[in-house]
């Protein structure tokens, strides 16, 4: 099963993996990314309250299928979900999932980790910042060069194939 | 065509959407940004510093020298920060 959510809701990380396996015997391992939001989200200032996702409906869903589509020419992948949250997040709270199924565990870790790596650096979400005194401390994250790079070494990996 | 607008230009803006008819000159997403920065003071200062606007056109990302004919929603918005 092939799955991609947009949603404000809290999701189920456990009920989300187990629907990889429900109903077949064919695979073999599930790999799960939960991301969470961080209370040390900007270095220094005051602690952060509260992070709002913006998003860009359709393209949203669209974008990060695109990405599923290539990690299943890539790897033999069983099974994939990704589930995103938009709105008003607290620290603790989850904010993204990833899940991916195949027979062999190899496939399975790094299909997960392209796609959160391309999720970072092209569904079009943005996080804005609360900070404890008063929404107008915070302000947009900027996105990390850290992230284009992840991003990036995949594409370098594909040219070398 | 409709113009969306996201995160920090959305702000800077003041809109979240609009219609826009460019002249038949403006070709690109490059010259769409250009002639929408001419239009007030909220879209020069969200296109002020216009390398680091990204687009995408009827929901895919593209480079600034894409091509508009055909196209139906362009956006705007700011390198992207999920997951």
């Amino acid at each position: 099963m092939f799955c991609v959510r947009i949603q404000e809701a809290p999701f189920d990380a456990a009920a989300e993996a187990a629907r990889l396996a429900q109903g077949r015997t064919d695979v073999g391992g599930i790999v799960t990314f939960t991301g969470l939001c961080r209370a040390d989200a900007a270095a220094g200032g005051t602690g952060l309250a509260a992070l709002t996702l913006e998003h860009y409906p359709g393209m949203a869903e669209e974008e990060i299928e695109r990405h599923v589509a290539e990690a299943r020419a890539r790897w033999p992948l069983l099974g994939a979900i990704v589930v995103h949250r938009h709105g008003r997040l607290v620290p603790g709270d989850p904010i993204v999932f990833v899940a991916t199924a195949s027979a062999h565990r190899t496939a399975a870790f790094a299909a997960a980790e392209f796609l959160m790596d391309w999720l970072k650096t092209s569904a079009p979400f943005w996080k804005k910042e609360e900070r404890a005194d008063g929404p107008e401390a915070g302000g947009w994250v900027e996105a990390k060069a850290s992230d284009d790079q992840a991003a990036e070494r995949w594409a370098r990996d594909r040219a070398q194939d | 065509m409709k113009i969306l607008y996201f995160a920090w230009l959305r702000e800077r803006v003041g809109l979240a959407e609009e219609e826009v008819a460019p002249p038949a000159e403006v070709a690109t997403v490059a010259d769409l940004a250009r002639w929408l920065a001419g239009r007030d003071e909220a879209h020069a200062y969200a296109f002020e510093n216009a390398a680091v606007v990204r687009a995408a056109l009827d929901r895919r990302h593209v480079k600034s020298d894409a091509p508009l004919a055909g196209v139906r929603e362009v956006a705007f918005f700011p390198p992207m920060t999920g997951g």
